[in-house]
């Protein structure tokens, strides 16, 4: 049942400069999404990027 | 229920494995209600919770309103609490339309089962209901990847009243059924399911069915409609027991597993670099995955040995089940005493739901 509006997505890094989580705009709603296969919101975004509804923008 | 009906039903599961911890629901007795307290939501076309574990999905937006305890009817007997739903307008089902109120169970819970495996045991799910329309309401069982289900029906006799459901379902041989930190399995009651979603009631098919094709009322069809449910318990074993009711503290801690609201108050940060201090925040129950975190409300930050106190914009920057890295973008001091600001208190949100 997820399907989310994401209207935005964007890499955010760790101190050493990893990817560490994604700043995300879900259903209208500003959130950190980590890189965790299990997090639903995760799982979602890598469904719309698979399917080409979405592209996640690297980090500042 | 008789005292020798209710000793024999307890005889029963346990030979079924368990006498405490039987109901593998969480929350079912609707008291915690961490995101909204009680209060009203009209729901938009996503997932949306209110009382805690028990989300709604809609595909279309505001034609149904949610609350604890919507609209004050008195419980049943041993409950204090329900959740609630009416109809915001007499709308149409679409064929492509789904409309339901769900529960997930996580697959370390529900790997007792045995699904999937030539071992799987049956499973009874029991509740109370109230509605203000009377029939055959429809619902269904789920696995993770939303390619087993098994539909199912409950009539409700008399409009308004307090009426109690048990559905024994046959555990499932075939397919794949979560044992880890995901879905183990998802248990849906139709509010309003369009055709594309309806199955056959009592047996298990190869496809995501939400409601029985035999289950023909519509919630959101009639403009008003009230239904209300509470006392949800699902069990190992072909038989229903008592509602196990447990403690608050006990029901609580459950729930933070999958959603947890906390704040800083004079939390220390320390600075990194010229823009940057990190500060960790420990969740108080370990999540089921890492937590997608929203932060609310407004934050503020005194420097070390700095009077007056300067408004921050307060990030996450890095996210575990036990706990986050914040981050603020401030100045020239060594460390920093963040706390909630003004005018709206600041909140951090943690969802690891399902």
């Amino acid at each position: 049942m997820d399907n989310m509006n994401i209207t935005s997505a964007q890499y955010t890094t760790d101190m050493e400069g990893n990817n560490a989580s994604i700043k995300a705009t879900i259903d209208g709603t500003e959130m950190s999404v980590p890189l965790d296969p299990a997090n639903r919101h995760y799982a979602e975004i890598l469904r719309q990027v698979e399917a080409g509804e979405l592209t996640i923008a690297e980090a500042d | 229920m008789s005292k020798a009906r209710g000793l024999a039903d307890l005889g029963n599961a346990f030979d079924d494995g368990a006498l405490s911890n039987r109901n593998l629901i969480i929350n079912g007795g609707m008291v915690i209600d961490q995101r909204n307290g009680g209060s009203a939501v009209t729901l938009t076309a996503a997932e949306v919770f209110i009382a805690d574990r028990w989300p709604v999905y809609e595909t279309q937006t505001s034609v149904l309103s949610g609350q604890q305890n919507q609209g004050s009817v008195t419980p049943p007997d041993g409950f204090s609490n329900y959740m609630g739903y009416t109809s915001l307008a007499a709308s149409t089902v679409s064929a492509n339309n789904i409309h339901i109120f769900f529960h997930n169970i996580e697959g370390y819970n529900f790997a007792q089962a045995g699904w999937g495996t030539a071992n799987a045991k049956p499973v009874t799910l029991s509740f109370w209901v109230r509605c203000s329309l009377t029939g055959s309401f429809g619902g269904s069982f789920v696995n993770h990847d939303q390619n087993r289900s098994y539909p199912f029906t409950y009539t409700v006799s008399a409009a308004n009243t307090w009426e109690y459901k048990t559905i024994t379902v046959a555990g499932d041989t075939a397919g794949t059924w979560k044992t880890n930190n995901q879905r183990g399995l998802n248990i849906n009651w139709s509010l309003g399911t369009g055709s594309d979603y309806e199955g056959a009631e009592g047996a298990w098919v190869a496809s995501n069915k939400f409601s029985a094709a035999e289950g023909t009322v519509d919630l959101i069809g009639t403009s008003g409609a009230t239904w209300q449910i509470t006392g949800v318990q699902l069990e190992v074993g072909d038989t229903a027991t008592p509602f196990e009711h447990r403690s608050y503290g006990d029901e609580l801690q459950r729930c933070k597993r999958f959603f947890e609201v906390t704040t800083l108050n004079d939390h220390t940060f320390s600075k990194y670099n010229s823009n940057s201090a990190y500060g960790n925040v420990s969740w108080e129950v370990e999540k089921r995955s890492a937590p997608t975190l929203t932060l609310t409300g407004d934050w503020k930050a005194y420097g070390s040995g700095q009077g007056a106190a300067s408004v921050v914009n307060l990030y996450a920057q890095h996210e575990d089940t036990g706990s986050a890295r914040l981050q603020i973008d401030n100045g020239s001091y060594s460390s920093y005493f963040v706390r909630q600001g003004t005018p709206t208190a600041g909140l951090i949100l943690a969802d690891a739901e399902l």
